[in-house]
C-alpha cells in the first residue's frame, strides 16, 4: 500500500559508515593480535549492554518512569531463547562433524531471540499495565520486587538446570552478530524519539497533566515505552547468554540492573548517545574493578570480595544523581543520531 | 444560539468541602464568558471538572450536547476542550516547537472522538503509528513535515516563531503564558479554557494579552471562558462574567451590571481591594 520505508536516512548512513568502520577496526586489531579476545570479550558486552541502557532510557530518560529491574527482562529473554536453542531445538553454530557454518541453527537462533524479546514485553506489559496507570512510583517497587521474582522462579525451574542455570548454551552470539543487533536496536528507539510518538514520551516525562490536557494518552504512552524497553532488554539477554553460553539467576541480579541504571543517568537522561559511550565506559570500568579490586586487597593484606563492586556502583549512582542529568551528554545528541529534517527544531538540537 | 459547552447543577466536593455548588453555566458558541470570584472560590475545580481531572460529585457537562462525563481527559481534548494553568506547566526542556508539536500528536494517533469536532477542516493530518515511525514510512515523514509546519504558522501568527528554537524554559514569563496559550490552541479546540492568563504579567503584557484573546477569538473562532482576576481584563473583553463565592453563584450579567452588583461588591470587591485594581 505504498508504504515506503526510509528506515536509514542518508545522515543515518553515515552513522551506520562509522559504526561500521570501528567494526573493522576492531576486527582488524584482533586480527593482528593487538586486542587480545579478551578486549574483544568486553567489547561484546559493551555492546549488549548498549542495548540493555538504551533501552532503559528510552523507559527512564525519555519517558520519565522509574524502572530499576532491567535484568528482569533480560533474565526473562536469557532463559527463553537459551531453553529454545539448546533445550528444544539443540541447534548449534556449526553443523556436527564439520567447519561448516549451520544456516539454520542461525535461523533458530534469531528466531528464539526474538521469542526472547516478544515474551519479555509480554511480561513488561502484565507489570506495566497495572503499576503505570497508578500516579507515583510503584514502578520502582513493582520492577525491584519483580527483578528478584524472577531470579527466585529461575533458581526453581528444574527444566532450565536451577541453581545450577542453564549450561552449555551453544555460542551463537560472536562480535559481528552482536554489533548487527545493537546497530538495529539504537536505530529503531532512535526512530521512535525522534517522532510524534518520541515527542508524546518526553511530554510525559516533562509535566504528565499537562500532556495529558494536550490530548497524549498517557497511560498508553507509558505502557507502550515500558513494554518496547522490556522488549529489547529481553534481545540483549538471550545475546548475552548466546555469548557466555551460560544464563545463571546470579547473573540478573541487583548489582547488573544497578549497572545499567548508571549508564543510563551517567550518559545522560534522554540521551541515545550517552547512553552508548556510557556503556562501553563503565563495562570497561566495571571489568577493570573485577581485577583491580582483589589486586588492592593483595597490596593491603585484606581480602576484598566482589560485592565491593557493589559499594563502587551505589556511590557512583548517588554521585551521579546528585548532579541530576547533566553528566555526559545531558540531553543532547550527536549529530549523526538526529534526523535531518530534525536538526534545528527539536529538543535535541 | 446553541450553546457550545453547558455544565447543569454541577456539583463537587473535595471530602466534607463542598468546592462547587449547583454550578449552571450556558456558553454559547463563539462567546467570551469570565469566570471570577475571590481566592478558592471554586474556579480552577470547575476548569478541572470540565477537562476530566475531576468527575462531578453530581450534575451533568456537555460539549454541543454530548456528555463528557466520566471521559479521560486526554478523549476531552479530542473531542475539543483546550485549557491553560493557572501554575505554569510547560514542557520546560523542550523547545517551543515541540512544546507545540506535541499537541498535534493525537490527530495523527487514533481517536473516536474527533467525529464530531468542528474546527476539523484545517487539519486532518496523515495518519501514522509505531510502525510509521520505526520504520520511517513515507507517510511518516509527510505528517512530521504536517505537524512541524502547521506548528510553526501557528507560532508566527502569536509572534513566538523568533524564540522556537529555544528551551522553553528559558523564556520570560509573559512568553511562557503565550507558549501556553498556542500550545493550547494547537489542539484545535473549540472551546478554550485560560485559568489566570494576566498572572504575573506586567501592564503592557497585560495590554498584548487582551489584543491576543481578542485575536484569538476573531481567527480560530472559539468559544472561550475565562478565568481572571485582573478586573481591567475581565472587565475589558468578557460578554458576559459569572461571579462564585464558596462555590455558590452570587452573581452573574454583563459586566456593568456584575460591577455593580452588591453581593459582588462585598464579597469580591470589598474584601479584596489589593487584586482588583
Ligand atoms: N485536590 C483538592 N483536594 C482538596 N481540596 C481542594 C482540591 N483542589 C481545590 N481544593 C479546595 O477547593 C476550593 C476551591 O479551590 P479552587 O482551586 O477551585 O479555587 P480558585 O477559585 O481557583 O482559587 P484561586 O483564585 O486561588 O485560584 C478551595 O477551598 C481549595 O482549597
Ligand atoms: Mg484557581
Amino acid at each position: 500500500m505504498g508504504k515506503k520505508i526510509f528506515f536509514i536516512s542518508r545522515r543515518m548512513l553515515l552513522f551506520v559508515a562509522g559504526a561500521l568502520g570501528m567494526l573493522l577496526l576492531v576486527l582488524f586489531f584482533n586480527a593482528t593480535g593487538i586486542f587480545t579476545d579478551y578486549i574483544v570479550q568486553i567489547i561484546n558486552i559493551s555492546l549488549i549492554n548498549v542495548i540493555l541502557a538504551v533501552s532503559l532510557n528510552l523507559i527512564n530518560g525519555f519517558t520519565g518512569q522509574f524502572s530499576i529491574g532491567h535484568m528482569g527482562f533480560a533474565a526473562v529473554g536469557a532463559y527463553t531463547s537459551a531453553t529454545v536453542t539448546t533445550l528444544i531445538a539443540k541447534v548449534t553454530p556449526r553443523l556436527p562433524y564439520t567447519e561448516f557454518i549451520n544456516i539454520n541453527g542461525y535461523i533458530v537462533f534469531i528466531l528464539a531471540l526474538l521469542l526472547g524479546g516478544i515474551v519479555a514485553a509480554g511480561i513488561g506489559f502484565l507489570i506495566g499495565f497495572p503499576s503505570l496507570r497508578l500516579k507515583g512510583d510503584y514502578l520502582a517497587i513493582i520492577t525491584l520486587g519483580f527483578g528478584e521474582i524472577i531470579r527466585t522462579i529461575f533458581n526453581n525451574i528444574d527444566y532450565v538446570g536451577g541453581p545450577r542455570g542453564l549450561l552449555g548454551i551453544p555460542k551463537f552470539s560472536n562480535l559481528i552478530m552482536i554489533f548487527v543487533i545493537t546497530l538495529l536496536s539504537v536505530i529503531a528507539i532512535r526512530n521512535l524519539v525522534f517522532s510524534t510518538h518520541g515527542r508524546a514520551l518526553l511530554s510525559i516525562r516533562e509535566n504528565e497533566l499537562a500532556s495529558e490536557l494536550v490530548g497524549v494518552n498517557t497511560v498508553r504512552y507509558k505502557i507502550t515505552a515500558f513494554t518496547i524497553g522490556a522488549f529489547f532488554a529481553g534481545i540483549a539477554g538471550g545475546l548475552q547468554a548466546h555469548l557466555l553460553q551460560i544464563a545463571h539467576p546470579t547473573q540478573y541480579g541487583f548489582l547488573y540492573s544497578i549497572l545499567v541504571l548508571i549508564m543510563v543517568y551517567a550518559g545522560g537522561m534522554g540521551s541515545i548517545t550517552g547512553s552508548i559511550i556510557a556503556a562501553f565506559a563503565l563495562t570497561f570500568l566495571s571489568e577493570g574493578l573485577r581485577t583491580a579490586l582483589p589486586g588492592l586487597g593483595d597490596l593491603m593484606h585484606v581480602k576484598i570480595g566482589d560485592e565491593w563492586r557493589m559499594v563502587v556502583y551505589s556511590l557512583l549512582l548517588i554521585i551521579i544523581m546528585l548532579f541530576r542529568t547533566e553528566v555526559l551528554m545531558g540531553m543532547r545528541e550527536m549529530k549523526l543520531l538526529v534526523p535531518e529534517e530534525e536538526e534545528h527544531h527539536g529538543q535535541h538540537a | 444560539m446553541d450553546s457550545m459547552l453547558s455544565l447543569e447543577k454541577v456539583t463537587h466536593y473535595f471530602g466534607g468541602l463542598k468546592a462547587v455548588s449547583n454550578f449552571n453555566l450556558e456558553l454559547p458558541d463563539g462567546a467570551l464568558y469570565g469566570l471570577i470570584g475571590p481566592n478558592g472560590a471554586g474556579k480552577t475545580t470547575i476548569f478541572n471538572l470540565i477537562t476530566g481531572i475531576y468527575t462531578p460529585t453530581e450534575g451533568s457537562i456537555k460539549l454541543m450536547n454530548e456528555s463528557i462525563i466520566r471521559k479521560k481527559p486526554y478523549q476531552i481534548v479530542h473531542m475539543g476542550i483546550a485549557r491553560t494553568f493557572q501554575n505554569l506547566r510547560i514542557f520546560g526542556s523542550l523547545s517551543v516547537l515541540d512544546n507545540i508539536r506535541i499537541s498535534r500528536h493525537y490527530t495523527v494517533g487514533k481517536s473516536k472522538h474527533t467525529g464530531n469536532r468542528k474546527h476539523k477542516e484545517s487539519s486532518d493530518l496523515v495518519q501514522t503509528n509505531l510502525f510509521d515511525s520505526f520504520f520511517r514510512t513515507r507517510n511518516y515523514l509527510k505528517a512530521e513535515r504536517q505537524i512541524t509546519d502547521e506548528a510553526i504558522d501557528l507560532l508566527k501568527l502569536i509572534k513566538l516563531d523568533d524564540v522556537m528554537h529555544e528551551q522553553a524554559k528559558s523564556l520570560p514569563y509573559g512568553k511562557l503564558r503565550k507558549l501556553e496559550i498556542a500550545r493550547a490552541l494547537a489542539t484545535h479546540p473549540s472551546v478554550l479554557l485560560l485559568d489566570e492568563p494576566a498572572a504575573g504579567m506586567n501592564p503592557a503584557e497585560i495590554g498584548e494579552l487582551m489584543d491576543l484573546i481578542h485575536f484569538i477569538r476573531d481567527n480560530f473562532k472559539i468559544t472561550i471562558l475565562l478565568i481572571e482576576h485582573h478586573m481591567k481584563v475581565v472587565m475589558g473583553i468578557c460578554e458576559y462574567i459569572k461571579v462564585i463565592d464558596f462555590g455558590e453563584t452570587i452573581a452573574e450579567g454583563k459586566p456593568v451590571e456584575v460591577a455593580n452588583n452588591p453581593r459582588v461588591i462585598e464579597a469580591y470587591l470589598g474584601k479584596e481591594e489589593g487584586k482588583c485594581s
